[in-house]
């Protein structure tokens, strides 16, 4: 029996507020970060995570802020990504209450970084997020993008989940850049190309616009998880809707 | 009442702190040179590598036998239950053995880590799990498992491609394969259950 589908909402923060805008584009602010974790936990959410795109020099101490106050009153697990380059990055977000952390551009930088946050906290805190778009360059026809969508790297995106998976990573969180803001559904090639070849956990992520987006890619694609931040943000879609249209459908979820 | 949690370097115990503040418990992060046997309990936390915590957690052992032996209750999470038991897959390294078995890895043909929320069935009389009327969800993170040689010490069983021990319970010694501190309204019950049983 594999495990129970997951539905993530996304926080995109920005010098301490959840911002939302197409991620790769213009900014708006939508919350704060604690009144909306608690709301999405609320409604059943199974997991959070937060990725900063603050672009100050005292980001570290910012976002640090926020995910102590978000790790003192949330008691369901939660990501923090977005501008992690060290292994003290790491060391003080996960010492603030974080269970996992994401990285793509350092891990595409320095691979290396990848098998040493396994070692030293385990697989299971190490998400690799990867930003792919479609590409003719490539062999499968998708490329890895790093700082934040806008450098392309020439990287083909199924060798380097190979490759972060034999490194020690324990999730890939996996976003469309084509499709990310449009609302038109996931990439499902993209997902069940690299769901296919994974042996470890794919969140999907980019696209989300109606419930049977998630269902598509949940069952079609194979997705472990579901993401989804702007249609959560500005209530379009209630989690808690999600979960339970899921669960008609015949999707294994937790239904709170 | 005043409770310790070990600190063993690579462990998210901030997360583990908060909750048992949620629940008004005072608690003390202790490192190895502090008297264990002055606390009402003590708790090992649970994420990191069996051998890294193997090789920090041996340095307090004899401490950790004495609480043991003086019937203080002990909870282990997740690596802080498997350290209790002799030896893991995840590499060399002994662990305390306070426990009799072994860790063992997830066979090759599921998903490792088991990454998730997942359902915990109560075996028998169990403490942590009582007074539990709705499904028991927890959340998990974790390659390895533990098994021990006494399966009567098994008091919850998980589903995951095969069946695993997910809660332990022998006297005043108590382990959750899952995170409680990150299991919402369940996990807290479960802290809960565990509190009681420190004040009876």
């Amino acid at each position: 029996m594999s495990l129970y589908k997951r539905v993530i909402p996304c926080l995109d923060v920005d010098k301490g507020r959840v911002v939302k805008g197409k991620r790769f584009g213009d900014i708006r602010d939508v919350g704060d970060p604690l009144e909306m974790a608690l709301k999405y936990r609320d409604e059943g959410a199974d997991e959070l995570i937060f990725l900063d795109i603050t672009a100050t020099v005292e980001r570290r101490e910012t976002i640090i802020n926020v995910v102590r106050k978000i790790g003192e009153n949330i008691d369901i697990p939660f990501t923090v990504g977005g501008g992690i380059k060290s292994i003290q990055d790491v060391h003080m977000i996960l010492r603030s209450g974080a269970d996992k952390i994401s990285i793509n551009t350092a891990a595409v930088e320095n691979p290396k970084i990848i098998s040493t946050l396994a070692d030293i906290y385990g697989s299971q805190c190490v998400v690799i997020a990867i930003d792919a778009k479609k590409t003719l360059k490539t062999k499968s026809g998708y490329e890895v993008y790093t700082y934040a969508g806008k450098n392309p790297t020439g990287i083909d995106v199924l060798e380097w989940a190979k490759k972060v998976e034999l490194l020690g990573a324990g999730e890939i969180l996996l976003t469309s850049i084509d499709k990310d803001g449009t609302k038109e559904g996931y990439d499902l090639n993209l997902i069940k190309m690299i769901t296919a070849n994974a042996n470890i956990p794919v969140i999907a992520s980019g696209g989300a616009g109606k419930l049977n987006d998630f269902y598509l890619v949940l069952k079609h694609a194979n997705a472990d998880a579901v993401l989804a931040a702007s249609i959560f943000h500005y209530n379009e879609i209630s989690i808690l809707e999600v979960k339970k249209y899921l669960f008609e459908k015949g999707i294994n979820v937790r239904l709170p | 009442m005043e409770i310790a949690i070990l600190d063993y370097g690579a462990s998210n115990i901030y997360s583990l702190i908060c909750a048992f503040k949620r629940l008004n418990v005072s608690v003390n992060v202790a490192s190895n040179e502090i008297k264990l046997t002055n606390y009402n309990a003590i708790v090992l936390p649970g994420v990191g590598n069996f051998i890294k915590a193997s090789s920090i957690i041996n340095h307090i052992k004899d401490e950790l036998l004495k609480v043991v032996n003086e019937g203080i209750p002990v909870l282990g999470i997740c690596l802080g239950l498997q350290i209790l038991f002799e030896k893991s897959e995840e590499g060399d390294g002994q662990g305390l053995g306070i426990l009799k078995g072994k860790v063992v890895r997830f066979p090759k043909n599921v998903k490792a880590p088991h990454m998730g929320w997942n359902i915990i069935y109560p075996n028998g009389e169990t403490i942590l799990l009582s007074n539990i009327e709705s499904k028991i969800w927890a959340y998990f993170a974790h390659s390895y498992y533990p098994l021990p040689e006494n399966s009567e010490i098994i008091k919850g069983i998980t589903h995951y491609g095969i069946m695993f021990p997910s809660v332990i319970e022998k006297e005043n010694l108590f382990g959750t394969q899952f995170h409680p501190e990150k299991s919402g309204i369940i996990g807290r019950k479960i802290l809960e259950n565990f509190l009681y049983f420190i004040k009876r």
